[in-house]
């Protein structure tokens, strides 16, 4: 079947921080731009960032891009490859500022610079001591960064395309990029999107698990359209757990109430985190809090009828400190958890937060794939983002570096597709008809499923082996069990069948097609999980615990590594980490500890 | 239902998809219970279709009640949405 083209220089998938950001690189470079966006630009996820954006402007205190440097290295246990960190750390200074430009309302000190606060890992001289060197708009950073790069991207006649679902990516036989299929929303029209460069930006998947801090947009499209296309996921078994979830919803409930005096009680009313971190307490870090509550949990000292979760108490705290200084929590208590915190404690689990792995690329956002027994360069497709996989968070991302990490490599997709388009042919490519079949077919077999599988009830499905076999502590047998019933849940998936076949905004048939794309992130997580031995970052099995030779569970010896899942046959492949920087000296490996 | 009709609550369900997760979860909830059957009349409609115009974080301050809207037309729809 003939479906309408469109042609452009470049199109993106993706109008969050990373997407905006590589987006106005290319039109303020001249080249047609499109950008596709299953909601409203500034309704990207990215508006729920609140925390900030690091960068060592040392403003507040002397600061260097070296100190952060190593600050994300030992972050990420290790695994981020070094080189493209110190490209982002010494990138920060430049994309902060030039957000500043774009009408950014940072915070600002009494001298009118960018004001800056401590964020947990972020230190000064190598580790020494907590550093101010995250900026922030209020507690609107991520609604405030996607409006400046929204209105700037009008300006510079950017083509966006709201409510267009992108399907499948478009490669022909050479493994070159060009372009993707989509979906109009309005009117259930499929599209060929044709351009010399493609650039994902589709963020995070945190949808494949049961408890959540995501929103329900945020499906790993990105990864299951490149798992498709043949291209390989990197690192898909680390994914951060943020220790406060309010249990059976998932909403954040943020480091500040803690640190406001929060504690965390297991059913026997014990402040537990004394016997974990005797002197952090209830302040360890995100790791080492979560796996403190689900050790609780698992030897039955969790709360509620299925001692499921534990307690973050602060009736202890005066209600006025609540009210004024951990704004929202008290309604998000009594929303979710139909608690008033001010009287009752908060049920809370360790909830998925942030997906560290993704679409491998270089430090300069071109996707890279193995061929011939090394990395080579797709051509014509970058990433940047949530979805991305630079590495710069390795086994685990430092709080404030996400939204940096957007900007910079936003920015640097921009820049690498722009001077490829501008080196390339006059003429595009043609789009080969099979990559168009391929999208019709799914949604053929979707039309046409008889005695389908529920859309709902195979997410449910999903989201629940993924929190019970592979969450926060990993145990052999149960990652082993979780493989075969995630493969089981991925036949489910295979033979959806949606009963509302309406053209126009139908929402049943993006959820399936959404689904499609969860499945790959969840199946690659839970068989790159089984197979990495060692405990690393946010990765921690039961089965590799610490000991003198293996500080933390870590194997530098046998998994210094990435690892690459495969879609075709669950293939799994693994790379050398990037230890050489760009310009400075490696940093040298060394247990993580705080 | 006619199909006008159905395809703009298709479309409105679609506009309840936000940045925010506790926007999700309210709307999810309210969205199930028209799943159940009950009723979306003209003026639940026009109240939803503005409030998911709004901005995601001015949004939650309303619907948490944090925040109080003047436009009294809204009322009725943000009780609904924290008594569900
Ligand atoms: C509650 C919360 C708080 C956080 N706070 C911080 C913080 O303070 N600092 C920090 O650094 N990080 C923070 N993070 C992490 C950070 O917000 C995210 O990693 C980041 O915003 C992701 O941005 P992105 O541009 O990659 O993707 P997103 O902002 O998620 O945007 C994805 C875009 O892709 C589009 N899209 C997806 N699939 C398709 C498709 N198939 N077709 C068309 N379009 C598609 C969407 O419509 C959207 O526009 C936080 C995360 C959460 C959950």
């Amino acid at each position: 079947m003939k479906i309408t083209q469109r042609t452009f220089d470049a199109v993106i998938v993706g109008a969050g921080g990373a997407g905006l950001r590589a987006a106005l690189q290319l039109s303020e470079s001249g080249l047609r731009t499109a950008v596709l966006t299953k909601v409203f630009p500034t309704r990207s996820h990215t508006v729920a960032a609140q925390g900030g954006v690091a960068a060592s402007l040392g403003n507040s205190e002397e600061d260097h891009w070296h100190w952060h440097m190593y600050d994300t290295v030992k972050g990420s246990d290790w695994l981020g490859d070094q080189d493209a960190i110190e490209f982002m750390c010494r990138k920060a200074n430049e994309v902060v500022i030039e957000l500043e430009h774009y009408g950014m309302p940072f915070d600002r000190t009494d001298a009118g610079k960018i004001y800056q606060r401590p964020f947990g890992g972020h230190m000064s001289n190598f580790g020494e001591k907590p550093v101010r060197r995250s900026c922030a708009a209020a507690d609107r950073t991520g609604h405030a960064m996607l409006h400046a790069l929204y209105q700037r991207n009008v300006r510079a006649n950017t083509q966006f395309f709201v409510e267009w679902m992108a399907l499948d990516l478009i490669r022909d036989a050479e493994g070159e990029v060009l372009g993707v299929t989509a979906l109009e929303m309005e009117t259930g029209e499929i599209v060929a999107f044709q351009a010399k460069a493609t650039i994902f930006a589709t963020g995070g998947a945190g949808r494949i698990y049961h408890s959540s801090t995501n929103a329900f947009i945020n499906t790993g499209d990105g990864p299951g359209m490149a798992a498709r296309a043949g291209i390989p996921l990197e690192d898909m078994e680390f994914w951060q757990f943020h220790p406060t979830g309010v249990a059976g919803a998932g909403v954040l409930i943020t480091e500040g109430v803690r640190g406001e005096g929060g504690i965390l009680r297991n059913s026997a009313g014990e402040r537990f985190m004394e016997r974990y971190a005797p002197n952090a307490k209830d302040l360890a870090s995100r790791d080492v809090v979560s796996r403190a509550m689900v050790t609780e949990i698992n030897e039955g000292r969790g709360c509620g009828p299925h001692k499921d979760f534990v307690l973050l108490d602060i009736t202890h705290l005066d209600p006025k400190v609540i009210m004024q200084r951990l704004p929202g929590i008290r309604e998000i208590s009594i929303q979710f958890a139909n608690v008033d915190p001010i009287k009752e404690p908060i049920p809370v689990v360790p909830t998925c937060h942030y997906q560290m792995g993704g679409i491998p690329t270089n430090y300069v956002a071109q996707v890279v794939a193995p061929s011939g027994g090394k990395d080579a360069i797709v051509p014509g497709f970058y990433a940047a983002g949530e979805c991305a996989c630079a590495s710069v968070h390795g086994a685990n991302r430092l709080g404030t570096n996400s939204l940096l990490d957007l900007l910079v490599f936003g920015k640097s997709a921009g820049e690498s597709a722009a001077e490829d388009v501008k080196k390339s042919a006059k003429a595009h490519k043609p789009v080969p008809q099979e990559a168009i079949e391929r999208t019709l077919s799914r949604l053929d077999r979707l039309e046409t499923q008889k005695d389908g599988a529920d859309v709902r009830e195979t997410l449910l499905a999903m989201q629940r082996t993924m929190q019970n076999h592979c969450g926060v502590f990993r145990f052999a047998d149960k990652l082993k069990e979780g493989v075969a019933r995630i493969l089981d849940v991925q036949r489910d998936a295979q033979r959806i069948g949606i009963k509302d076949k309406s053209k126009v905004f139908n929402t049943a048939r993006a959820e399936a097609l959404e689904l499609d794309n969860l499945i790959e992130v969840a199946v690659a997580t839970m068989v790159s999980a089984e197979a990495r031995k060692e405990s690393r970052g946010a990765h921690v099995r039961d089965d590799a615990p610490d000991t003198p030779e293996n500080p933390n569970g870590r194997d530098d010896k046998n998994w210094l590594k990435h690892t690459l899942w495969f879609k075709d046959g669950n293939r799994l492949d693994y790379k050398p980490v990037q230890l050489n920087p760009l310009t400075v000296g490696t940093i040298e490996l060394k247990k993580r500890a705080y | 239902m006619d199909e006008a009709r159905a395809a703009r609550l298709r479309r409105l369900r679609w506009h309840c998809r936000r940045a925010l997760l506790e926007l999700d979860l309210m709307f999810q909830r309210y969205w199930r219970r028209v799943d159940e059957g009950h009723d979306i009349d003209a003026e639940s409609e026009a109240a939803l279709t503005r409030l998911v115009a709004m901005e995601d974080h001015d949004l939650w301050e309303l619907v948490s009640g944090r925040e109080k809207t003047g436009d009294p037309r809204l009322n009725g729809m943000l009780d609904r949405l924290r008594q569900i």
